[in-house]
């Protein structure tokens, strides 16, 4: 369940519970290690618990069971200043008083660094950012963006090993988001740290992680890289929260081999076996809307219903039409804007088709 | 629609308005409206601020007293020369008495009297004693009968008094005010050491009101940082015990230091009872400068904690964390990070706390004794007391006024008023 074995993890959680009021576990028996120079990136919808797993790490909230190893050291007993995590925060938390230069300066100072290496690693950041120009402003006279990357600078200036960052673009405007997205990746890239992420925001996480850990309610739900997570969720929490999908309910009838078969109002569906119980017990089916093809040649889909469309959304590069299939009535079909595609109208009665493989039979979602 | 268009040089509306004209109608409805809403506002501080401190500063410099009241003496003192080192003429010693007979019939002889008396003494008394018989005097030689009535009239202070304060203004409350007064030669110069008073005064009030706001941010900053960080339910409790005080009379905290601080109070009858002092020698804890101080600093905490503790809470947890991940101490982290985002708090409760201090009246009244009163007291005391004395009061209170301007026009300068924070 946690994707690839890693072998000398940088970071490593070991069985670490957390409780704020001592009566609700907010995160719930978590293991998870990260390997040194990785991008990983904790996804999942706001009150999951990633902020906090990610302050347990920093060392400003202790864990309430197990321990956290930093290069298989023990560090729940270490104070925040001597673990040498660099951390860019949501709201950036550069000090107002001081200007960009001086806040670079800070961790160098801490350090007792000597003047000149101060000065020139200051420098070296400040151009890592693009921002050498504004080393004697004050946060306040930047954008929303020049302050994200002096935050980034602060966090990297003193070359720390591990870089935490918690939402660090939520409160940039899309394109501005998208575009920091990639300069934080290059810097992962060409400096080599080991990034631990936090967001809520899907895209994000698939754009820059080289691994995601998809938490719910205090449990991670599926670690693996982006394309895997995409392509095969391992429960109904993940195929929704990864991408758009197409659920359909049922009942397993019959499993045989890694398909299985199950009972839905309009018939049975023909379905990839991934997490589901014995014959008998319900499960969800997630499709991705790509996946499904209309009007489908004879004989080239195990899986072909009737729908019924209701609604077509016109997006340029593909058409979103929503349809009635299998008693869902907000069935998603990506029809591309290629050429030869078929033109449908709302009303109009067709055929769906998928293939057994693109048809995930996962869990019931509590 | 009315879209401007440019004709000649000037930009028009569509109806050929000018625009500026068009513009300057649209608004000045809007204007007007704002005008009335503060009017009632803006009358009501004309009379109960901007015209007693007008009023202040014009009485610290009038003085028509002696004009008034002895209007056939200044005529006739006109021809006198002081330096002659001669008693004034006949006509002079003829003006005063007739002066005398009539400002004891209008009952405002009394007034010029007291009004002498500030700069010579025993002037009230020779002009009652005088104006008494005055009336009886009704020809020559004037002189030689006033004389007769007391020596006292030899006296050329009270001639060149009487002279120098002839027109509507003097400086002299100013000068009794900074321990200054005219020498007999008419230049002006200090008081005698052991009749200057308020120079010291305003030195300890100085003293005192900065030294209590040292003590005030000193516990005000831990409360307060308190305050800001603790969870909100125990943060809420902690608020009522420091706005308590504020919902509690003056006088009754300030008397409830009385309580504590006495000889015979609860202090003094602890440290007795626990055999630290002998019950002879009881601390004198009240009545004097440390009662004023731990009084005071006590009252004027809350002024301290709420523009303090406005600013903390406005400063995110994340600064220190932000700090501390970046590889400083607690220690620094406050020091470096949190205290410099606390200045605009420390300004705005410093400045407030300074300045109420300067001017507080109630508690070094009753707690104060006689090292620990403060300006504001004698200025009360000689607006009500027996020494009344409304020009020296006034006077009093203008130096207080430039002082305190002058104490923020420095802060502005140094801090920035701009980054004062009250809440
Ligand atoms: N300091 C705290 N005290 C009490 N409860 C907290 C505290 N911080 C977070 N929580 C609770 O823990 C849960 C997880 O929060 P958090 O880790 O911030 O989630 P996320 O970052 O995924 O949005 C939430 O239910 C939140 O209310
Ligand atoms: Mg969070």
């Amino acid at each position: 369940m946690t994707g690839q074995a890693v072998t000398d993890p940088y970071v490593r959680f070991a069985s670490v519970q957390k409780s704020y009021d001592g009566e609700i576990l907010v995160v719930k028996d978590l293991n998870l290690d990260i390997e040194r120079g990785e991008f990983l990136t904790m996804l999942g919808p706001s009150g999951s618990g990633k902020t906090t797993c990610l302050m347990m790490l920093a060392g400003f909230e202790p864990a309430t069971h197990g321990e956290i190893y930093l290069d298989q050291v023990p560090i729940n007993n270490v104070a925040p200043h001597k673990r040498d995590i660099g951390m860019v925060f949501q709201n950036y938390a550069l000090f107002p008083h001081m200007t960009v230069a001086e806040n670079l300066r800070f961790p160098l100072q801490v350090r007792n660094m000597d003047k000149n290496e101060q000065e020139s690693r200051v420098k070296r950041a400040l151009d890592m950012v693009e921002l050498g120009a504004f080393g004697g402003r004050r946060p306040a006279q930047l954008s929303g963006g020049q302050q994200q990357r002096v935050a980034v600078a602060r966090a990297l200036v003193f070359d720390p090993k591990l870089v935490l960052m918690d939402e660090p673009l939520g409160a940039l405007d899309k394109q501005l988001r998208e575009q920091m997205q990639y300069e934080i990746k290059h810097i992962h890239e060409n400096l080599g740290v080991t990034v631990v992420y936090v967001t809520h925001d899907q895209s994000e996480a698939l754009t820059m992680s080289n691994r995601i850990a998809v938490f719910n309610d205090g449990v991670i739900q599926q670690l693996a890289p982006p394309d895997a997570l995409y392509e095969a969720p391992e429960n109904a929490f993940v195929a929704q929260f990864i991408g758009e999908n197409n659920t359909l309910t049922g009942k397993v009838s019959a499993v045989n081999g890694s398909t299985c078969t199950a009972e839905t109002e309009s018939g049975a569906i023909t379905a990839l076996a991934v997490n589901i119980g014995g014959v008998g017990s319900p499960t969800t089916m997630s499709l991705r809307p790509e996946r499904v093809t209309v009007n489908p040649p004879e004989g080239q889909c195990p899986n072909l219903f009737d729908a019924h469309v209701k609604e077509l959304i016109y997006l340029g590069d593909h058409v979103r039409t929503r349809m009635s299939v299998c008693g869902n009535d907000d069935f998603i079909v990506k029809i591309p804007n290629a050429a030869g595609h078929v033109h449908l109208s709302p009303g109009d009665d067709v055929k769906v088709g998928w293939q057994a493989e693109d048809c995930r039979a996962l869990d019931m979602p509590a | 629609m009315a879209q401007a268009e440019i004709t000649g040089d000037t930009m028009r509306t569509a109806d050929g308005v000018p625009l500026k004209l068009a513009l300057e109608r649209a608004l000045f409805r809007s204007r007007l409206r704002a005008v009335m809403l503060v009017l009632p506002l803006f009358a009501f501080l004309l009379v109960t601020f901007v015209l007693p401190i007008f009023d202040m500063l014009f009485r610290s410099v009038e003085d028509q007293i002696v004009a008034d009241i002895l209007p056939r003496t200044v005529v006739a003192i006109e021809a006198w020369d002081e330096t002659s080192g001669d008693l004034p003429g006949e006509p002079v010693f003829e003006a005063i008495v007739k002066d005398m007979a009539e400002g004891r019939k209008n009952k405002t002889l009394g007034r010029v009297a007291r009004r002498l008396n500030y700069e010579v003494s025993g002037a009230a008394s020779l002009f009652r004693k005088s104006g008494r018989k005055a009336p009886k005097i009704t020809q020559g030689p004037y002189r030689e009968k006033l004389l007769k009535i007391d020596k006292r009239w030899k006296n050329l202070d009270l001639w060149n008094l009487i002279k120098r304060e002839k027109g509507d203004f003097t400086a002299s409350f100013f000068l009794a005010a900074a321990d200054m007064q005219y020498q007999p030669d008419g230049s002006i110069g200090m008081r005698p050491e052991n009749r200057q008073i308020y120079v010291h005064l305003f030195g300890r009030t100085l003293w005192l009101s900065g030294l209590i706001t040292v003590l005030c941010l000193l516990l005000a900053y831990p409360v307060s940082y308190l305050l800001a960080t603790l969870p909100l339910r125990s943060g809420n409790l902690l608020m009522i015990l420091v706005l308590l005080p504020f919902w509690t009379s003056l006088l009754v905290r300030t008397t409830s230091w009385i309580a504590l601080l006495q000889t015979q109070g609860v202090i003094n009858s602890f440290l007795v009872g626990i055999g630290l002092i002998d019950d002879g020698d009881r601390l004198q804890l009240i009545h004097n400068q440390f009662g004023t101080i731990v009084a005071m600093t006590h009252i004027l905490l809350p002024f301290m904690i709420l523009p303090l503790y406005s600013v903390m809470k406005t400063i995110p947890p994340s600064y220190m964390r932000a700090a501390r991940s970046l590889g400083a101490t607690p220690f620094t982290a406050f020091v470096k990070v949190y205290m410099p985002n606390t200045v605009a708090g420390v300004g705005a409760g410093g400045i407030l706390v300074f300045i109420l201090a300067i001017g507080y009246y109630i508690t070094p009244a009753l707690v104060g004794g006689r090292t620990g009163t403060l300006i504001s007291n004698f200025i009360a005391s000689f607006i009500s007391g027996s020494t009344q004395n409304w020009g020296l009061a006034a006077a009093l209170g203008v130096m207080l006024l430039a002082i305190v301007l002058a104490l923020y026009f420095l802060y502005d300068k140094i801090v920035g008023i701009d980054n004062m924070k009250l809440g």
